[in-house]
């Protein structure tokens, strides 16, 4: 009796956006169109950075590579949106979590250097996953205690995590190697995560695609996924129904603040080899849209991020080649993203 | 503790809130129209590189914080027709609006890295009488009267009541022969304005420099203020003036070379804001329009 009351509340597995392969093209080509008319407008060559685009991306192997590269921690920080998400929790804090995760996991690279790596590895795993895991859970404590809504909190501990990473780099972290450019010591052979035939795709792609599936078997084949989709639907006949509603806002953001530590973790360790400041372009902030993109299902967010490391290439080919500043890929982004809300009704 | 440090202290929580309470207003006037704009980042950084470029191509700060506002109206209004003709949900359009205004203001700000630009000059008397403290600007002077005017505005006239009624109850605006659509353009196009002089007050009085992402989301504690100063532009003034006042007295601290690492105090505003919100918050929560957040889809 009580489970099909569960059952009734729970809202549909996966609501994925209704966007049929040719309006899709469509939006992919408009946005391409006004976002060329705005780089014209600046004075550069749109055209040339698409073609260019296209030669890096799909004219070679590496090239190729470094989009799964880029697509690794945005997996990990969708998932880290896509699992609050689904009991009505907004997590818009990845970014913090990351480096948080990042900052945990390099203490631990830079404390225990004798280690073998597979015991090292582990550990920071399990440290980056510790420090994303606080971060978020600060933010699930105030809203379990009804005092704080979580979407202004993450967003605003954003801005604090990359502050606390800075301090440690330029204070007790400093590497004595590097004077001009403040960043950790660099982390030792055992505390890198291994990468794949020569290319920058590492390990983190697998814990990526893995916590995909969990959070899709989690979701969809158990009880755990079953209370919280029913948590989405009315978090108060739940709570009635004698589900511990806030063990899971607390349990979820945890999970979720671990995860995009995860990520943080895996860009020190394979891609930067120390902790420095400018850890994440916005992997956090692409992470919520992408999961947002994908109607938080977990098929969806793969080629959601896969689409973003491509529109993400644009931005550093603009950047090499015609001196734009990376940043301006977010408007890209922006331009798609106005478009796509647009449709969805 | 000489005098000096106080003086110096109040006066840059006078110029730093100046810049927050103009974006708080923004907000205000939107969300009190029923609609949460977290892009508010992106249209003080859309005002900080306009009116920055503005006024080093004309020479004239004047004319910078006025292309400011328009290119803040204007960003506002792309966002509201997305959120209000189309119907989009507001906290993933407003982040939406966040990237876009991270990426146009870049694109903007560009040729004018390292400019050299008339700073908005100081009028009047010098301030609290001391010479070297110089002169408040002209938005600095205006940003209460503002408020005042905000005020009257939402409180005190036939435009206001029908705002509010959209942020309360759209139908009830639409029964009394409003539409809730113009009015939450209106309150959009004028949030935008006047955020984006929030962010523009940052690059011509402040900074006097065009740096990417500059506000370093003051746009997201000037929407934690809005709750602070319970939806009401009076109450926005203290508010911003005790955020630029933490500002204010971590950047004192940091140039009489306190002990404490300057990373540490740069943290101050954020944690005072989460702070407060705990302390603050869901209490006055009541006081929310009971319609934030929600689209209108027209009555039967």
């Amino acid at each position: 009796m009580r489970h099909d009351m569960v059952l009734a509340l729970a809202r549909p597995e996966f609501r994925a956006m209704k966007l049929p392969v040719p309006r899709a093209a469509m939006t992919a080509l408009a946005s391409l169109a006004i976002f060329a008319v705005l780089l014209l407008i600046a004075g550069k060559d749109p055209l040339r950075a698409y073609h260019d685009t296209l030669i890096y991306v799909f004219g070679n192997t590496y090239g190729f590579s470094e989009l799964l590269v880029r697509m690794t921690p945005v997996l990990l920080t969708a998932v880290a949106v896509a699992l609050p998400a689904r009991i009505g929790l907004i997590n818009v804090g990845g970014e913090g979590q990351l480096y948080m995760g990042g900052w945990l996991a390099t203490a631990g690279a830079l404390s225990f250097p004798g280690w073998p790596a597979w015991l090292l590895l582990p550990l920071m795993t399990l440290l980056g996953f510790a420090g994303g895991a606080i971060w978020a859970l600060l933010p699930g404590v105030l809203r379990a205690a009804r005092l704080v809504n979580e979407t202004i909190s993450t967003l605003l501990l954003n801005y604090v995590a990359p502050l606390i990473v800075s301090y440690f780099i330029f204070g007790p972290w400093r590497s004595t190697e590097s004077a001009s450019y403040p960043e950790s010591p660099a982390f030792v052979d055992a505390a890198r995560l291994p990468s794949f035939g020569g290319t920058r795709v590492h390990l983190g792609l697998l814990f990526g695609l893995v916590s995909l599936a969990l959070y899709s078997f989690v979701i969809r084949r158990t009880r755990w996924g079953l209370e919280m989709r029913a948590i989405g639907g009315n978090a108060e006949a739940s709570a009635r129904l004698g589900i511990p509603v806030s063990r899971y806002i607390l349990a979820t953001m945890a999970v979720a603040g671990g995860i995009a530590g995860i990520a943080g973790m895996a860009e020190v360790s394979a891609i930067q080899g120390r902790l420095v400041s400018g850890l994440s372009p916005g992997y956090g902030f692409t992470g919520f849209l992408v999961a947002w993109l994908a109607g938080n299902s977990a098929l969806g967010i793969v080629v959601m991020a896969f689409l973003f490391a491509v529109v993400s290439s644009v931005g550093d080919i603009l950047q090499i080649t015609q001196d734009v500043p990376y940043s301006v890929v977010n408007l890209l982004m922006a331009v798609i993203l106005f478009i796509v809300l647009s449709q969805n009704r | 503790m000489s005098t000096s440090f106080a003086a110096a202290v109040l006066t840059n929580s006078v110029l730093s809130g100046t810049s927050l309470l103009y974006a708080t207003l923004g907000e205000l006037v939107g969300e009190r129209a029923g609609i949460v704009n977290l892009g508010l980042e992106g249209i003080m950084l859309i005002g900080a590189s306009a009116g920055f470029a503005a006024a080093a191509v004309t020479d004239d700060p004047y004319l910078g914080v006025l292309a400011a506002g328009i290119a803040g109206t204007a960003a506002n209004l792309l966002f509201g027709y997305v959120v209000i003709v189309r119907r989009a949900n507001q906290l993933a359009a407003g982040l939406t609006l966040m990237f876009f205004g991270l990426g146009a203001s870049a694109l903007i700000g560009r040729p004018f890295v390292g400019a050299i630009v008339p700073g908005l000059p100081g009028l009047g008397m010098s301030v609290l009488g001391i010479e070297s403290l110089g002169e408040f600007d002209l938005l600095v002077w205006l940003a209460a009267p503002v408020a005042v005017l905000l005020w009257c505005l939402i409180f005190r006239t036939s435009w206001g009541l029908g705002l509010r009624a959209t942020g309360e109850d759209p139908t009830v605006a639409f029964a009394s022969g409003r539409s809730p659509e113009v009015l939450r353009f209106q309150a959009l196009a004028l949030g935008g304005f006047l955020g984006a002089i929030g962010g523009a007050h940052l690059s011509l009085a402040l900074a006097l420099t065009w740096d990417e992402g500059m506000t370093a989301g003051r746009g997201f504690i000037a929407i934690a203020l809005v709750i602070f100063a319970r939806w009401n532009p009076l109450w926005a003034v203290p508010a911003a003036l005790v955020f630029g006042g933490a500002e204010a007295l971590q950047l004192q601290l940091q140039a009489r070379g306190t002990a404490v690492s300057p990373f540490l105090m740069t943290m101050i505003p954020y944690l005072l804001t989460l702070l407060i919100l705990v302390f603050w918050g869901w209490n006055r929560r009541s006081a929310a329009p009971a319609s934030l957040g929600r689209s209108f889809y027209g009555v039967e």
